[in-house]
């Protein structure tokens, strides 16, 4: 600070301003990050946000992978939903290679893609109820996220990091007892949801915490890049499901929750209100679930059959093509966005035609809403600041990328 | 219905001298702005256009090109739903270009983390530090001299399928 810069009585109150250390490993920033904030007894004066601490460079990683190798390096980002994020980079580029998909494949990466935005949200919202001091709804759904993770296991063979899926489709189709287990989750939810919104949502406690605690309006949210559930609670009906449709969402009948106030109850209640129209998609989806092949047929990037490869000629070619990634890639650029568990997740790809992208650049949501955060927790009580950050959805694998 | 034809042709008009390229390789109206006119041309799109979204800002390196770093933005127009993408390049020495955190806060991150990895000085940014990597780190790790693997090592070439 400059001297002379403020008069006495400023210095004075300056003076008796405290630093304290908000993370980087602190229980309650639910990730790797450092705020440092400046406090006035209890009340947030001022935060400075050093974010990095995970940073793993997957943007230049990718300039050396082959396309199909790219998709593990996403589920890194928002783990929590990383087969939003596995699907989300294969749309981008079958949209580089000009792949069309069938309506089963488009139906199936439905189904999974709001799986995981359940288990996504989920975790938010009983994560805000954790910070609030109501540890029970966060044990009761961790139930729930645990069948959706089974139905992950089922289909691709992980839990957590899923890679899920390939270029062009999926490896294989989804056993019978996979679409069992999604109807019996579609059964056994809305129980489980009603019971864990009867907990927090009209309750006391839980409002007093977080009606008017860390707000935006939409205009602030629209000129910080605020996007998902965040954008939507300030009233902005912007969902990339409906304006960009993508993986034939336009088939489906879902609403957009919007809030009103842009505050950590909204935020809460969208991710509520958007985890019903999940599990309308999904219901819609299994019910009219096409026949069709899981795979398109394009050898630039799907794997022929194992059995093919062993006795054939030109799958084997084809085979070697793709895994060591001799394939014609068409040169251009394009941009391809998912709406992900926390907002608009882009891939912006550069292809010059060789085997790997030239550029691949994430527009990783959180990382640009998260600069809003000192903003929306000026003049709060600490405790704000606590379950501002967690009603945001923040995670720290995606702002670190 | 504000369409790609009348955005393009709008620029055109009024900014005839800085659009040094229009193309539109995804459905995406594309322009290439020369790096002074970036602002004037980002502000009359976002007031007279109707584009309040700054969906994404990134950097990118051609080493071979006569100006070698580009800054690449994707705007937003929510009402009309359409999108722009604006590039704009700058010179391998002393790259500098204006920066856009006047017009949306949103640019702040986004261009230290333009500068973290590309070197792109951002004039008039409030904060232009590194943001991603360690602060004393004394080069630009995105641009492309610098490969990925250790060059000491020759155990992973491949003479056959290699780039």
């Amino acid at each position: 600070m400059e001297p002379n810069k403020y008069s006495a009585e400023t210095e004075a109150i300056i003076k008796n301003y405290t630093t304290l250390n908000l993370g980087p490993t602190h229980p309650a920033t639910h990730g790797i990050f450092q705020n440092i904030l400046t406090m006035d007894g209890e009340i947030v004066v001022d935060a400075e946000q050093t974010v990095g601490y995970i940073h793993r460079a997957f943007e230049k990683i990718a300039e050396r992978r082959t396309w199909y190798q790219i998709t593990t390096l996403t589920d890194r980002l928002n783990y929590c939903s990383s087969p939003i994020n596995n699907i989300g980079y294969q749309l981008a580029v079958e949209k580089l290679f000009g792949v069309e998909t069938n309506k089963r494949i488009d139906y199936m990466r439905v189904i999974i893609m709001e799986l995981a935005r359940i288990a996504d949200h989920l975790i938010c919202n009983s994560v805000i109820g954790v910070d609030t001091g109501a540890l029970t709804g966060f044990l009761y759904v961790m139930q729930e996220r645990e069948k959706i993770y089974d139905i992950f296991e089922d289909i691709c063979g992980a839990r957590l990091t899923t890679n899920i899926g390939r270029l062009g489709g999926f490896e294989r189709d989804f056993a019978p007892e996979t679409i069992q287990k999604i109807k019996d989750f579609i059964k056994g939810y809305p129980k489980v949801l009603a019971e864990f919104e009867k907990l927090l949502m009209r309750n006391r406690i839980f409002m007093d915490r977080t009606i008017k605690v860390g707000p935006i309006s939409a205009e602030r949210a629209t000129a910080y890049g605020f996007s998902g559930p965040n954008l939507r609670a300030a009233g902005v009906d912007y969902d990339v499901r409906v304006s960009t449709p993508y993986s034939s969402y336009n088939d489906f009948d879902f609403i957009i929750p919007t809030g009103t106030q842009g505050d950590t109850y909204d935020r809460f209640c969208v991710r509520e209100a958007e985890m019903w129209e999940s599990l309308k998609i999904i219901k819609q989806a299994v019910d009219n679930l096409p026949e069709g092949k899981p795979y398109v047929d394009v050898p630039e990037i799907v794997l022929p059959p194992k059995e093919e490869v062993y006795s054939k000629m030109e799958p084997l070619i084809w085979h070697f093509k793709v895994v060591m990634g001799e394939v014609n890639t068409p040169v251009g650029e394009v941009y391809s966005a998912v709406e992900g568990g926390n907002g608009e997740l882009g891939f912006y790809i550069v292809s010059d035609g060789g085997r790997t992208p030239y550029r691949l650049h994430f527009r990783r949501p959180c990382f640009i809403y998260y600069q809003a955060y000192p903003e929306m927790i000026r003049g709060g009580m600490l405790s704000d600041a606590i379950i501002t950050m967690s009603s945001m959805n923040i995670i720290a694998g995606e702002l670190d990328a | 219905m504000l369409q790609k034809d009348d955005i393009i042709s709008k620029l055109k008009e009024t900014f005839a001298s800085a659009i040094l390229a229009v193309e539109d390789p995804d459905g995406i109206a594309t322009f290439t702005i020369a790096s002074e006119s970036i602002i004037p041309v980002t502000q009359f799109l976002r007031e007279q256009l109707g584009f309040n979204f700054l969906t994404d800002l990134c950097g990118i390196h051609y080493p071979d090109q006569e100006l070698p770093l580009g800054v690449i933005y994707h705007l937003h127009n929510f009402q009309e739903n359409v999108r722009v993408r604006l590039k704009a390049f700058v010179p391998g020495e002393n790259p500098s270009i204006a920066t856009a955190t006047d017009l949306f806060p949103a640019a702040n991150w986004m261009e230290r983390e333009t500068f973290d990895f590309y070197g792109i000085i951002f004039e008039g940014h409030p904060n232009l530090k590194r943001i991603l990597n360690v602060e004393y780190m004394d080069y630009y790790p995105m641009r492309k001299e610098y490969p990925l693997e250790d060059p000491t090592r020759h155990d992973k070439e491949d003479q056959f399928f290699g780039r």
